[in-house]
């Protein structure tokens, strides 16, 4: 056996750079960062280069200047004078609108499909696979134009205006949209809406007092009665109390138009409806995992100790499967909001279509506007994600 | 103790009696299925209802009620009232597969398709002969598709305006999916690393694609991108479109990636430092093999995605499948005819998209090696 003679070289070596797994994670390291600075710089420096060639500057002072455009559906005042800022930010209450009401829908849809996916009736369970694999595999932006279209089609004009049958009158459909009772506040309808919020904040307080009793004695009490009473019963006797101040504003057909109500423009509706309906068979497929998820021994034991089944379902298992449920189903939400943006082919007026859609080709500021938009949505997802992280740290497993 | 003792000793087992009537057979299926309790009776009446109240309508509709042979809606109308106008898509559909490609050349995206069907050969069957062979040779598919659609060295030039259809879909589709799973491995396992610097610079990334809107980044590579090009350098819009879609189809992939890398018991990563692997043999032979097996549902959902947004494009002015519905209803003779057009288009997607998610289904299964 040969022993080396020859002495270990102890001195750096410029192969160690890459040989050395001591120096090697610097080496990469300071090379991707190299290669990321280079590329921003010259992505900047070419901006920059371009638009002083097409002599543009880069403010956002375009934001205060008149819009010059009207927006068919909007929650704050609005019109045609009112700064591009303003516009931008109908769009993105429009945005929040439309992911808001889609996702109550979706939730809703969703679940019970999920459930009836799972029933163990053969016809019902196949005709949920149906409904899922059905929707889950056509374009979302297929759907929102299909419903769009059917929409435009199928209710006829204002003047011939579809009403509701059952109280009549309430609500018109039209090839325009939709046409529901507002409300009407006067007098001290203060007092009503701060009653509600009371009683809102009074049963969440209860309900948390029943579980913390139920944990330490173990009683039940009839919760959902309770909270029903309290949320319902003090608004009622207030409502009453100050003589009905809250009203209905119903719409009233006109010889063109409708008058008064709220209006639920196409666009609207048709992305909504889409929305949901694509949406829901991703809910279904969510909850259908997190009930499969609760393995069949935690029902037994819960059935062992003597739990019926409504307590089972409520104790045992639904805690266990939101766990599952809850991140992918927020994630889904956040997909929802980003979905909306798909408004901007049915001329829905959400943030893509103001500050990303008119703002952007009448001002001519391209750069500003997708930055601000790019900005916003990002925000959004961000907090959303932020909202589902502290939440997994709260029920996640502990000691696992 | 003899056996006079007792009335009856049974010497024989006794035959099995059958089951329950009405506990087997389509009967007992049935009560099991069907009608076990009061809520499924109304269930089972209402879902059979719904059927048979909207399946024969359906398939007469687009059966047996429908024409083929007309050259406007109204003729069609004309014919039959409630039955689909398919005459629209008989007269279109090379439209509706090739966009506006000169016809004379259409023999250029079909040796195409053919050609990704012979390529796609041995990344789907793993038992071909000469599998790693054949890879080789499929790794040229790219390059030769896209001499064959664009033209150039010896074949007529062919602009990217003139694509359209099935065929930009499928551009967009198959590029694009092929191109984000190498790059979503990269970022995944960046992301995973122990490398600060390289791992946030990953985390940036991929949180900023995902925190946006895919329609954000095709404005972006519509209005905006001239703008961070050097002077004179322009892009093709396909082309511009394809890197954003595999930009977002990666930074999701990367995610679903990550996942399966996560899922794996910490023990491979030591058993394979103890084999006394490098970072990548390691990678190569232990880890990614087993997290990209656990990620399958996850990557074949992203690419069914990718799929499902290419008609994102719409928006930006290409003429996708789904951009052709409005020049054909703008046609006087086609107005309104968008039931047949938009379910002609649905059921094309569906049917790629379905096969995907079955194809994964099936390699899940394949896979399947009793641990994870």
């Amino acid at each position: 056996m040969s022993v080396s003679t020859v002495p270990a070289d102890t001195s750096f070596q410029f192969s160690q750079l890459w040989r050395d797994a001591r120096y090697r994670s610097y080496t990469i390291q300071i090379l991707a960062l190299v290669v990321a600075l280079s590329v921003a710089m010259m992505l900047v420096m070419n901006a920059v280069e371009n638009l002083k060639e097409l002599g543009k500057d880069f403010s956002f002072s375009f934001l205060f200047e008149p819009a010059g455009y009207d927006i068919g559906q909007m929650l704050v005042e609005y019109s045609s004078a009112s700064a591009h800022w303003k516009a931008a930010l109908v769009g993105l209450l429009n945005t929040l609108l439309v992911a808001f009401l889609a996702c109550v829908t979706a939730t809703i849809i969703g679940v019970f499909v999920g459930v009836l996916r799972l029933s163990n009736n053969w016809v019902v369970s196949r005709l949920m696979a149906v409904y899922i694999e059905g929707v889950r595999n056509v374009p979302l932006l297929l759907q929102i134009l299909a419903w769009y279209a059917v929409f435009i089609h199928v209710f006829p004009a204002p003047k011939l205006a579809v009403k509701s049958p059952v109280i009549e009158g309430a609500v018109y459909a039209t090839n325009r949209g939709f046409y529901i009772p507002g409300l009407t506040f006067e007098g001290s309808y203060q007092v009503v809406v701060a009653t509600l919020i009371a009683s809102i904040i009074g049963m969440v307080v209860f309900r948390r007092w029943a579980h913390q009793r139920q944990e330490a004695t173990g009683q039940i009490l009839a919760v959902g009665w309770i909270s029903l009473g309290i949320l319902v019963l003090p608004t009622f006797l207030v409502y009453f109390a100050s003589g009905m101040p809250i009203g209905l504003d119903y719409p009233v057909a006109g010889k063109f138009n409708l008058k008064g109500g709220v209006k639920i423009g196409t666009p609207l509706v048709a992305l909504w409806f889409a929305l949901s309906i694509y949406s829901a068979a991703f809910v279904a497929e969510i909850v259908r995992a997190g009930i499969m998820a609760i393995s069949k021994g935690q029902t037994e034991a819960a059935y062992a100790l003597g739990l019926r089944p409504r307590r089972t379902m409520s104790l045992i298992v639904l805690p266990q499967s939101l766990r599952i449920i809850i991140p992918p189903m927020i994630s889904n939400y956040l997909n929802i909001t980003k979905n909306s943006s798909l408004a901007i082919a049915v001329g829905y007026m959400d943030l893509t279509g103001t500050l990303g859609g008119i703002t952007l080709n009448q001002t001519g500021r391209e750069m500003e506007c997708m930055l601000l938009l790019m900005a916003t949505y990002l925000l959004i997802s961000l907090s959303i994600s932020a909202v589902m992280n502290a939440y997994n740290e709260s029920v996640k497993l502990k000691g696992r | 103790m003899s056996e006079a003792n007792f009335a009856f000793v049974a010497t024989s087992e006794k035959p099995q009696l059958p089951p329950p009537q009405g506990t087997t057979g389509a009967v007992g299926w049935m009560r099991e299925n069907l009608f076990s309790s009061p809520l499924n009776i109304i269930l089972t009446l209402l879902s059979a209802y719904a059927v048979f109240s909207t399946v024969p309508g359906i398939f007469n509709w687009a059966f047996v009620n429908s024409v083929w042979n007309a050259t406007s809606l109204d003729e069609c109308r004309a014919m039959t009232q409630d039955g689909a106008c398919w005459a629209v898509i008989r007269e279109r559909y090379p439209q509706f597969l090739f966009g506006f490609y000169p016809s004379e050349l259409y023999w250029r995206p079909i040796l195409a398709f053919v050609l990704l069907g012979v390529a796609l050969v041995p990344a789907l069957w793993d038992g071909m002969p000469k599998r790693g062979a054949a890879l080789m040779a499929s790794m040229t598919f790219p390059f030769v598709a896209f001499w064959l659609i664009w033209g150039g060295f010896g074949l007529e030039p062919v602009s990217s305006t003139q694509l359209g259809g099935l065929l930009l879909t499928m551009i967009i589709g198959v590029s694009g999916i092929s191109f984000s799973l190498p790059i979503g491995i990269i970022l995944a396992l960046s992301r995973s690393s122990n490398l600060p610097i390289v791992k946030s610079l990953a985390v940036m990334f991929i949180e900023f694609i995902r925190g946006v809107p895919l329609i954000t980044l095709l404005f972006t590579a519509h209005v905006l991108l001239n703008y961070f090009l050097p002077k004179g350098v322009n892009f093709d819009i396909v082309l511009r479109v394809v890197i954003m879609v595999t930009l977002f189809a990666s930074a999701y992939m990367a995610e679903v990636i990550r996942g399966g890398l996560a899922a794996l018991p910490k023990g491979q990563y030591e058993a394979a430092d103890a084999l006394g692997l490098g970072y990548w043999q390691n990678m190569r032979l232990i880890i990614l093999p087993q997290a990209l097996k656990i990620s399958i549902p996850g990557i074949v959902n992203t690419f069914i995605g990718l799929f499902k947004d290419t008609t994102l494009v719409l928006i930006i002015g290409l003429m996708d499948p789904l951009g052709l519905v409005a020049p054909t209803l703008a046609d006087q003779r086609w107005n309104g005819i968008f039931v047949e057009l938009y379910a002609f288009i649905a059921f094309m997607f569906f049917i790629f998209c379905f096969a995907m998610s079955r194809y994964s289904m099936y390699l899940e299964r394949k896979l399947h090696t009793g641990h994870r």
